[in-house]
């Protein structure tokens, strides 16, 4: 099948024939994530350095990161799905975002807790009311409630009608997380990485930090394709075709 | 190899608890979501099956 061809997109579009495309997707994207990981752990916990102003608890960076982004990244696309969903009506992309809520809050809920295990030691508390703190705070209870009004409300397109508002009000919150350092004056760090300069950190922890992003990147297309067909089964679960697919056919 | 023995590593220089609260939380997420994904994915083909069968009267 060309990728220029309508058939090779329309596969993508209907809850059906996307089903068993993402079943056969997710094993390259778990197997690469795996791999990453790996290779992350080797380096970050083995065989990098330890830091000469932050001790070994800095290692606690190359996994607090990679979550802080990922659960900043997973929102956004969750709500251009919700948004499609919502415009389109399109149901695949309903389902799409509804599938990534559960790991961006997860994501979002680890950035807060190796944060808080990294501040101790360094900052000398778990948790301050900083700009940066509290608003990846306000991102975790989005994502709370976005998946709390979806489980409230029965009716499946009203609940994705008004998830999918919530999300999209949601959005506005993570460019105030990510320029709050600069914005506000806040304990926690400015960005070690920025495209305008060069990183201000050492190589071997920048391509530690990377891999490590590259694996939850992975990780979470991986289990997000996962759930999704998963809501998929049982959302279709009437149909014919979810039927003939679990043998419940004669 | 940054550690010359398994205690040292385990130690972290006094960082212990942070560094292995952080990595063992990450990790018990991870695996606690996959376990609970596939014990619904379980579930709904079984419930699916349950009303086939009820829907053919056996």
């Amino acid at each position: 099948m060309s990728i220029l061809s309508k058939e090779f997109w329309l596969q993508f579009s209907s809850p059906k024939t996307f089903y068993p495309v993402a079943g056969r997707m997710i094993p390259w994207f778990a197997g690469g994530a795996i791999l990453l990981t790996l290779v992350g752990l080797y380096i970050g916990l083995l065989a990098a350095p330890t830091d000469f102003q932050q001790g070994d608890a800095y290692r606690i960076i190359y996994i607090h990161v990679p979550a802080a982004w990922m659960s900043m990244f997973i929102y956004i696309v969750m709500s251009v799905y919700a948004g499609m969903g919502l415009v389109l009506n399109a149901r695949l992309s309903n389902m799409m975002a509804t599938a990534l809520a559960p790991t961006g809050a997860m994501f979002a809920f680890l950035a807060l807790w190796t944060g808080a295990l990294w501040g101790r030691p360094t900052w000398g508390a778990y948790w301050v009311w900083d700009a940066r703190l509290t608003s990846q705070l306000i991102l975790l209870f989005l994502y709370l409630g976005y998946i709390a009004l979806q489980a409230a409300i029965d009716d499946p397109r009203r609940a994705y009608r008004a998830s999918a508002v919530l999300a999209l009000v949601g959005v506005i919150n993570v460019p105030i997380i990510y320029f709050s350092v600069q914005w506000w004056n806040t304990l926690h760090q400015g960005s070690s990485i920025n495209i305008s300069q060069a990183p201000k950190m050492a190589s071997i922890m920048l391509t530690t930090m990377l891999i490590m992003s590259l694996a939850a990147w992975l990780y979470a297309i991986a289990i997000a394709l996962f759930r999704v067909r998963v809501i998929i089964l049982e959302r279709e679960r009437h149909s014919d075709w979810v039927r003939d697919l679990v043998g419940a056919r004669p | 190899m940054n550690w010359n023995s398994f205690g040292e590593f385990l130690h972290m220089s006094g960082y212990g608890p942070y560094v292995w609260g952080s990595y063992g939380v990450f990790a018990l997420f991870i695996v606690v979501e996959w376990v609970q994904l596939s014990r619904r994915r379980k579930d709904i083909i079984a419930r699916i099956k349950r009303m086939a069968r009820m829907e053919r009267g056996d």
